[in-house]
């Protein structure tokens, strides 16, 4: 079976040519043209990209292997990337993982039962002021908590991905009441500890970080 | 004098709608570069950027005004603008906050900086996964297109000006200015051996300038003020202006805050972030993204010598340094994204270390044996110490092994991974040699979850 970009796309395809003064420079927006239609990069979409483009198919399959974004194998309707960096993982990140790991019934880099979320684990997403966050397709969600999370993906399979987006997506933000601005240049005393926080932080919670695999 | 307070780049980021050319407009938007390119010549504006000082905003610090000065295009030479949205350094996310909040402040800046530079075509290199930024982009320049700010004319001047916004497909090495260049090209992003560097042979073949998003985002308001003026709003020599701070990690406030050049950490720290979060007592930062070498708040700065450039500040805490690119190289870390990291005392730097080392681990081209195989080799001994299962001199292979990574390969990711893996083992060495014996301690607090550490009680 061959792959063809639908006429839209393609006509995009021949926009983004123009873009360069090689066609090799629109690699990888339209391979970002045949994973938005075909959901991940097939070896069909491989040699038609190849054709487009005038390369290799050598030369296409070194550049898609390359880079984490593009599928090399179906994945489920909704792909969900978990940041795993240290930004996150100091506000819990684990612990999303986990989650996610249980209401999907795989771990990172496989795919649930039901065939609709794909779960990877992701490298700083540069979001990390609003650690912890996912993103879902391509949207983010940040500031989570486990809550949270789970009426984003309620509301995913009950409504759709759009609902989904509408109602917690988020995109980069910025306090402008914070900071200076409200606050002149002093020094704030940070809040007292309380004992019992103290001492639960030092008893909580064992060690048991497994060496997670790369997916 | 204008007011060091007053914020510049992140002035129209509260407006409703900032992001809207009819919004972004009504706030200012557009009239500097329209001055720049009717009333100006392309070397005037390199030269108030020279005075500027800015120091680019990517992590390196090299000043920018110098770095175009770089350029001598042959005749027929396309000179090409890069604009570096790859944002991908671990605990870096202050680029992001201009291209969703404000996309039209950076093609302002992208305009100008063309003109500056005799270039007709800007490519911003945008990381995969910043959909929504890049749509944001997108639209941006379909509005400044319509109103013909950007293409054959702009603002009526004949000096034709594309820009084109082109997304990566996930890869932090894309980030490095000649990975960065490859990738563009559709090509799989390994670095390149330097020189040539791209001022002289970039982009297909061509003399390029590659320049961060914030760094290129500053010159509408180097121009607006004088490159003299903006580069006094800082409060140290030679690195001008104000510029965006993150903040991250066990932190009350976690956000982006614009500042002058020169505020201490521990100003970012309590006056910006509000102090660490749940008020515990504050065990790390890491300064500016990753590859950065971390601060030891305990650590004492000293540089008794009279001509040493932190001679002032000898005696005191690391934190009390003021942040610029040459006071953080004195004190032998990195000022990079200007992005920090906030750790608590709850966290043991042995876990970090294995955090920030599977970072690159994965994130290694592979291209350079001293990087491939160590980056792993890294990971494979933390591994072992975290889990109490290492050998005798463990801790010391560590800092052999980051050692003969360094300056060992063709791009700075080794170095980049070598330097805070080396400044985690020296500020924190007994940290080190107690795991290396019995593996992780009791009560280290990576596995709380989310919840009961945002409501303190873990
Ligand atoms: C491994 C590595 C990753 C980098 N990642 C980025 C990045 O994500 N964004 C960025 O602007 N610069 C990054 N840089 C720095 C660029 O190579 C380059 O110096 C910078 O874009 C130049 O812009 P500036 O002079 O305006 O700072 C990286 C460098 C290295 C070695
Ligand atoms: S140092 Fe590492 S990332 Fe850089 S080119 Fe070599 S292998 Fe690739
Ligand atoms: S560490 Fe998760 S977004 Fe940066």
């Amino acid at each position: 079976m061959t792959f063809a970009l639908t006429p839209d796309r393609d006509q995009k395809a021949d926009e983004y040519l123009t873009r360069y003064p090689s066609a090799r420079a629109a690699l990888l927006p339209v391979l970002w043209l045949c994973q938005e239609q075909n959901g991940w990069i097939s070896p069909e979409v491989i040699d038609f990209a190849a054709r487009r483009l005038d390369l290799s198919t050598a030369a296409v399959k070194g550049v898609v292997t390359f880079y984490t974004m593009f599928h090399q194998a179906p994945v489920g309707d909704h792909v969900v990337w978990v940041c795993r960096t240290l930004s996150c993982d100091l506000r819990g990140a684990k612990a999303i993982q986990e989650h996610l790991e249980g209401r999907f019934g795989c771990h990172a880099g496989g795919t649930s039962t039901n065939g609709k979320f794909s779960l990877r684990k992701a490298e700083c997403l540069a979001a990390c002021g609003q650690a912890p966050m996912v993103q879902i397709d391509d949207r983010y969600y940040e500031n989570l908590d486990l809550g949270q999370l789970d009426r984003i993906l309620d509301t995913i399979e009950r409504d759709g991905i759009e609902a989904a987006v509408e109602r917690f997506a988020t995109e980069a933000s910025f306090d402008p009441d914070a900071g200076p601005k409200a606050r002149p240049l002093q020094s704030v005393p940070p809040p007292p500890v309380s004992k019992e926080a103290a001492d639960a932080a030092q008893g909580s919670g064992t060690s048991t970080d497994k060496p997670t695999e790369d997916e | 004098m204008a007011d060091p307070q007053k914020p510049l780049l992140t002035v129209r980021y509260g407006l409703e709608d900032s992001w809207s050319l009819a919004v972004a407009e009504k706030a200012g938007a557009y009239a500097v570069a329209r001055r720049a390119l009717s009333e100006m010549q392309p070397d005037a504006v390199r030269e108030e950027v020279k005075k500027a000082s800015l120091r680019g905003r990517g992590g390196a610090g090299f000043p920018a005004g110098v770095k175009w000065g770089f350029l001598s295009p042959k005749e027929g030479d396309e000179v090409y603008l890069v604009i570096n949205a790859d944002e991908s350094e671990p605990g870096t996310f202050k680029d992001r906050t201009i291209m969703d909040l404000d996309p039209h402040r950076l093609i302002e800046g992208a305009l100008i900086a063309c003109y500056a530079i005799r270039s007709h075509v800007a490519y911003i290199y945008v990381r995969g996964e910043l959909r929504h930024s890049i749509a944001r982009l997108e639209h941006a320049l379909g509005e400044a297109r319509a109103k013909g700010y950007v293409g054959d004319a702009p603002f009526g001047v004949d000096y034709p000006i594309e820009i084109h916004v082109h997304s990566g497909a996930g890869a932090y090495i894309c980030g490095e200015e000649t990975g960065l260049l490859n990738s563009l090209e559709g090509r799989r992003g390994e670095p390149r051996l330097k020189p040539p560097f791209p001022a002289i042979k970039g982009v297909f073949g061509m003399p390029t300038i590659v320049n961060n998003v914030e760094t290129i985002a500053s010159v509408p308001d180097i121009l607006d003020l004088g490159g003299a003026e903006w580069a006094a709003l800082s409060r140290l020599p030679g690195d001008g202006g104000t510029r965006l701070y993150g903040i991250s990690g066990h932190v009350e406030r976690p956000g982006i805050y614009e500042a002058p050049v020169g505020i201490t950490m521990r100003e970012l720290l309590d006056d910006y972030g509000g102090g660490v979060l749940n008020g515990r007592p504050l065990k790390a930062i890491i300064p500016g993204g990753s590859s950065t070498p971390v601060l030891d708040p305990a650590r004492l700065v000293d540089a008794p010598g009279e001509d040493h450039p932190l001679h002032r500040w000898h005696g005191k805490s690391e934190l009390d340094v003021p942040m610029g690119v040459d006071t953080y190289r004195a004190l032998g870390t990195m000022l990079g994204t200007c992005c920090a990291i906030v750790m608590d005392d709850s966290i043991n730097m042995v876990d970090v270390a294995r955090n920030l080392m599977r970072f690159y681990r994965h994130e290694s081209c592979g291209q350079c044996t001293p990087c491939r195989e160590g980056t792993g080799w890294l990971v494979d001994i933390l591994e072992n110490v975290c889990r109490g299962t290492s050998r005798p001199g463990d801790v010391d292979l560590l800092v052999n092994v980051a050692n003969n990574m360094m300056g060992n390969t063709i791009c700075a990711f080794a170095d980049g991974c070598a330097m805070p893996m080396l400044g985690l083992v020296q500020k924190f060495y007994p940290e080190f040699v107690e795991a290396a014996k019995h593996g992780l301690p009791k009560g280290t607090r990576h596995d709380t979850t989310t919840r009961d550490l945002l409501e303190g009680a873990a």
